[in-house]
């Protein structure tokens, strides 16, 4: 006989779980003290909300699916930003929470709190296991639910009872999971696959608009070998940063509310649109009539939900996007003539290209790319929300898939510091540096704590302002320059962070940035690096809400 | 804007309705009715769903409804043959007197029986289409209903065909 925590780790085990995040609290001490003796890494956050954040960064850098263990009520409420941040960006992740006994549920226990109710909307399903008998099978299917299809977030809920209650050992728990409810569809169907080629061989002006799927599915050979076949230019979303190299001729960097001209350009004038796991996001479209109006749309993508959900498109292909364009490469038998469009697209890469005012004041986008020019992509790259992202989105060329760590769809501040931690477990070969603002780091600070315990290399480089940057921008742009509760006042950074005995630097020159990066980069452990930039500094070019993506302000020409 | 009957076979187990019903809910679909019950199989059940939208809007209803993992199948019973059928139970103010008989009267034009008689009520059930049940209540409010509940409607196909896990 063995207990139901005990089963729950064999489990966990089974599924290859090496690193858990997570807090402990009184339901969940059975799991705990079966925690202590096992082979599982446990990492201490500082608050549940980073478990989950760490989870997802820990998915997000590995492809591997990210777990987070919460006790019940206030831990497992504090994991809910965490998960909806996961499930809006596809992140395969497996919440564990403890809850009050099944005795007492309903009662408004201790402690209790509807988590599998209040997660229903956030997650790609969720359990409560009611029965210790069903706890195998649960968590194996828990993790391919995550895992497949359209990754996401997964809630499995575990009451105290079942924890502790003794269940036979050595039952055999099947090899495949099967869902009669559940069956997603990686290959896209053939006939819809030669519609593409077709209007690919006749198209004189497409355009591949690649996202999130593209990183998840692991098609970033594909897609440029897919993109250098056919010759055919592309731009990406946030999410999509990395999936081709941001250096090749062919990108064209970011579309959409902050994307470059040239990318915006393209969309608008294109007769083709090669959406590739995307799902056409109001960030990315702006109005949504005028994006790509002269252009058939060919949509990629394992949901069949997101097609035609936002956007009218002409050839769906439901699949895995790498396996989708394995089909289309496979299968091409003509190209159309591209000259003349990547022709016109590097004219206007050449006239509108990113920049800022070059002179002596330090402005965060010279901080970005002297990170970029000192990683030269060899480093995973972690971001807050706001300016901090935008700006980075923008000025570090991303060369690999999953080197960029960022929250897209529900823009989850205090993102990036846990996510960072969760980063490094994946792949602590790599540098972790979580590109901030002072606003977000102060959403998770608290994480200075575990990254201080467990002496975590993550860089944090902060573009501190004082304000919330971006609701600032919009305020000066759209509300008359009234900065109404965007202010911040000074803090310390690098105090805050000698508090918890982590180094620390104060940059407030230009000619400073260069060496603090390479010190902190070089410093064996955790590194705060607080860079006193320009004020007001704005992202551009940008696209008013509502306005069509090549209405842009803020733009500079050459 | 079009009224469709959906049929939803699910997983028989706690919780499935509400995912469902929740779903609707947050993204904005309206439901008009849900009816939802046991079926041939014992361990499924099946919901019917009358929704009103455009056919896009439907399209994203029934996409967004088979995502549910508790989702078998979901099929639209519109463009289909299908019998379709709701019930309703009205208490109706029914003194002795003409107006009483009046009711008995048009109840029987409805085929609808009488399964409570009181002094002062008579409570009819009555099977069909919605504008059947729709018609029944309209004749009878100058009496005076005093209680009206419906089912919802349910629905299947006509012939062999049937709404069956495939997905």
């Amino acid at each position: 006989m063995k207990t139901g925590a005990r089963t729950l780790i064999e489990a966990l085990q089974r599924e290859g779980v090496d690193t858990i995040f997570g807090y402990p609290g009184g339901v969940v001490l059975p799991i705990y003290d079966e925690l202590y003796d096992s082979s599982i890494r446990h990492i201490l956050v500082r608050h549940e909300q980073a478990a989950a954040h760490a989870a997802d960064g820990y998915a997000r850098a590995s492809g591997r699916v990210g777990v987070c263990l919460a006790t019940s009520g206030p831990g497992a409420c504090n994991l809910v930003t965490g998960i909806a941040t996961a499930y809006m960006d596809s992140i395969p992740v497996v919440a564990l929470t403890g809850q009050v006994p099944t005795g007492l549920l309903g009662n408004d226990a201790f402690q209790e709190s509807d988590i599998t109710g209040i997660t229903m909307p956030v997650t790609k399903h969720n359990y409560l296991v009611k029965d210790v008998a069903d706890l195998d099978r649960v968590v194996q299917e828990a993790f391919y639910i995550a895992r497949t299809g359209r990754p996401g977030p997964v809630l499995v809920d575990l009451p105290k009872d079942v924890t502790t209650s003794q269940v036979k050992s050595g039952g055999t728990v099947p090899k495949t999971v099967s869902l009669r409810g559940y069956q997603p569809n990686y290959e896209g169907h053939v006939r819809q696959i030669d519609k593409a080629l077709d209007l690919i061989a006749r198209a004189e002006r497409p355009l591949i608009y690649a996202g999130g799927g593209a990183v998840l599915s692991g098609a970033s050979a594909e897609l440029l070998e897919f993109v250098e076949t056919a010759a055919i230019p592309v731009t990406t979303t946030l999410m999509g940063l990395g999936a081709v190299p941001g250096d090749h001729p062919l990108c064209l960097g970011m579309l959409g509310m902050h994307g470059t001209q040239s990318a915006n350009y393209a969309v608008t004038e294109c007769d083709l649109l090669l959406a590739v796991g995307v799902r056409f996001d109001d960030r990315v479209t702006g109005k949504i009539e005028t994006f790509a109006p002269n252009a058939a749309i060919v949509h990629i993508d394992i949901d069949p939900a997101e097609i035609g959900k936002n956007k009218k498109v002409d050839v769906p292909i439901v699949g895995d996007v790498k396996a989708v364009l394995q089909a289309l490469l496979r299968r091409m038998k003509k190209r159309g003539d591209t000259a003349n469009w990547v022709a016109r697209i590097n004219n206007w890469k050449a006239q509108y290209p990113l920049g800022y005012s070059d002179d002596d004041r330090l402005h965060p986008q010279y901080v970005v790319e002297q990170l970029s020019d000192v990683l030269k992509g060899e480093g995973i790259i972690v971001s807050e929300v706001g300016q901090n992202q935008m700006w980075t989105a923008l000025y570090y060329t991303f060369t690999k898939p999953r080197t960029w760590i960022t929250s897209g769809g529900l823009g989850t501040m205090g993102y990036g510091l846990p996510a960072a931690i969760g980063a490094h477990y994946a792949r602590p070969d790599m540098p972790v540096v979580d590109v901030a603002g002072d606003g977000s780091i102060q959403m998770n600070i608290q994480e200075f704590g575990t990254v201080a315990q467990y002496d975590i290399p993550v860089k944090v480089v902060i573009l501190n302002n004082m304000y919330l940057g971006m609701v600032r921008q919009w305020q000066e742009l759209f509300y008359d320059r009234r900065y109404s509760y965007t202010e911040l006042p000074p803090v310390d950074f690098v105090k805050i962070a000698n508090a918890y005995g982590i180094e620390g630097l104060k940059v407030e020159e230009k000619d400073g940035v260069r060496g603090a990066i390479e010190t902190a980069l070089a410093a064996d452990g955790p590194f705060v690096l607080d860079f006193r930039v320009e004020r007001e500094e704005n992202v551009f070019p940008m696209v008013p809400a509502g306005a069509a993506i090549n209405e842009m302000i803020g733009v500079r020409q050459r | 804007m079009k009224q469709h009957t959906l049929s939803v076979l699910v997983e028989n187990r706690a919780g499935v309705l509400s995912r469902v019903a929740a779903m609707f809910s947050r993204r904005g679909f309206n439901i008009e009715s849900l009816a939802v019950g046991t079926c041939e199989e014992p361990d499924m059940s099946r919901i019917t769903i009358v929704v009103n939208g455009d056919d896009g809007v439907v399209e994203q209803m029934m996409k967004q409804t088979n995502k549910l993992i508790d989702v078998i199948k979901v099929s639209d019973l519109t463009a289909r043959e299908s019998v379709e059928r709701e019930l309703a139970l009205i208490k109706v103010a029914a003194e002795t007197g003409p107006a009483r008989a009046e009711i008995l009267q048009i109840a029987d034009i409805f085929r609808a029986q009488v399964v409570d008689v009181g002094a002062k009520t008579l409570v009819l059930q009555v099977t069909g289409d919605i504008s059947k049940i729709d018609a029944l209540e309209t004749l009878l409010r100058q009496y005076g209903i005093k209680e009206l509940v419906r089912t919802g409607k349910i629905a299947l196909l006509r012939g062999p065909k049937t709404v069956k896990s495939s997905k």
